[in-house]
């Protein structure tokens, strides 16, 4: 369970968090949508200890993320993240680039690594891509591949930063196929995104995000269909 | 107008005597480069270690290295530590006088591919459970040293020519000092130096050669 209280969060003089809440259970799908700069993706930088915070606490099943005490590379191995910009290790294969945290973090065998690393890049369908150098790959590629390298961690959690925004509009399918495939097998997921079909499709709660303020937050079909804060509806009615 | 007649055989006839002196050139030069990337390694960790003692230092290193005449920098080795007492041979003030200057330059280099990755690898890594070393050491490290792979032969080629201006502090065992020599015995001045020219010239080739066909094996994306 992902716990969330009260999450304050300045850069310099800009408050991007203004006291956020949330909790997110074990095997709920949550996402959350707003307009750019609203705080969304801050907060999932958080909560995997990437930037610290200001104000409140977040805890990852009793850990306190942002304590002196907590070895937040212990805790990142159960929550992983996938980015805006897929970041692949360009010196890599991509059996290598998911292969190598497994080996270097876990510390498991070659032989090891490698069947989860072939294990999870066939199930985001890259099977055949293997020895292939990133820079060979599509965008849709490459940022289904980052997805396979953080799950060959078998995470707990995951959480996703506007997987698809960067991508061309021909590619964004193929990995909303795949956030798709993870939250039906039950994966733990928050995922910010833009993509207002995919939210209401794949979501347990929705969360709408305005100026560092989580506004609203409920079912896709409460949200999308009988927003009740005027700046959820006023951002619905823009984007549709 | 020229009547100046050449003498080619003196020179080839000389050949085996120089080209003992082109495998000195070749040692001094590779030296150095070992030497000036241990280095360059070590001032660009303090350029990056945030104590400005050691970066004040590396930077001075790098500025000094990279904009006075190298001849200065093996001047310097030899007759101006002599002043203090510190007496190199010819060989060693060479050999740190070049070593100097590589690392200035090779640690700058250094510096210019390190910022040329986006923080967003070292991100990714760390996202992923690694410590910051890990993410330095199999994440950015090997980028790194793609891309200052090229600059740092071009530092080789350079090495290896600076080691000519060793006979401005008496050093007669490398090619330039036993042209030099040869020069001095006979006057055959531009037989012995368009020989030992090209000879500078095959093993620089060679040198950019040898660099090139291990990139292809080193880096094959």
């Amino acid at each position: 369970m992902i716990e969330i209280k009260d999450v304050r969060k300045s850069f310099s003089t800009l408050e991007v968090l203004k006291g956020i809440n949330l909790t997110v259970n074990k095997g709920e799908v949550v996402t959350i949508i707003g307009g750019s700069g609203s705080g969304k993706s801050t907060l999932l930088t958080c909560i995997n200890g990437l930037e610290p915070i200001n104000a409140g606490q977040i805890t990852i099943d009793g850990t306190v993320v942002h304590a002196k005490d907590t070895d937040l590379n212990k805790l990142r191995r159960k929550v992983g993240i996938v980015f805006q910009q897929w970041n692949a290790f360009p010196h890599l294969t991509v059996l290598e680039n998911v292969m190598l945290a497994p080996r270097k973090v876990l510390g498991l065998s070659k032989e090891k690594a490698e069947e989860i690393a072939v294990k999870q890049l066939t199930h985001v369908g890259l099977r055949e891509k293997l020895t292939v150098y990133p820079n060979r790959m599509s965008g849709g590629q490459q940022q289904r591949m980052a997805i396979a390298r953080a799950l060959a961690m078998s995470p707990e959690y995951m959480l996703f930063d506007e997987v698809t925004s960067a991508l061309d509009p021909m590619l964004v399918g193929e990995v909303l196929d795949t956030l798709k495939m993870l939250a039906e097998e039950g994966m733990t997921m928050i995922c910010v995104t833009h993509e207002m079909a995919f939210a209401r499709d794949v979501s347990d709660r929705v969360a709408f995000f305005h100026h560092g303020v989580m506004a609203e937050i409920g079912t896709p079909d409460q949200l999308f269909g009988a927003p009740q804060h005027p700046d959820t509806q006023a951002f619905l009615a823009s984007v549709r | 107008m020229l009547n100046y007649t050449f003498h080619w055989n003196q020179a080839f006839k000389a050949l085996p005597q120089m080209l003992d002196g082109a495998l000195v050139t070749l040692q001094i030069a590779l030296l150095s480069m070992v030497i000036g990337l241990a280095l360059a390694l070590t001032l660009t960790a303090f350029r990056l270690s945030g104590n400005r003692i050691l970066s004040g230092f590396a930077t001075t290193w790098v500025e000094i290295a990279r904009n006075t005449p190298a001849l200065f920098q093996i001047y310097m080795a030899h007759f101006g530590l002599g002043n203090f007492g510190i007496h190199l041979s010819p060989y060693t003030a060479l050999l740190v006088g070049i070593a100097f200057n590589n690392a200035g330059y090779l640690a700058e280099n250094f510096r210019g591919a390190l910022k040329a990755i986006p923080d967003t690898q070292t991100r990714a890594g760390r996202s992923l459970g690694m410590t910051p070393v890990q993410a330095f050491r199999l994440i950015v490290l090997p980028q790194m040293l793609r891309i200052a792979f090229l600059p740092v032969t071009n530092q080789m080629v350079w090495a290896i020519l600076m080691t000519s201006l060793g006979v401005t502090v008496g050093m007669n065992t490398d090619l330039a000092g036993i042209t030099q020599e040869l020069n001095a015995r006979s006057f055959r001045t531009f037989e012995f130096f368009a020989l030992a020219a090209v000879i500078y010239y095959i093993i620089a080739k060679l040198v950019t050669l040898a660099a090139r066909l291990l990139a292809a094996r080193m880096f094959r994306y």
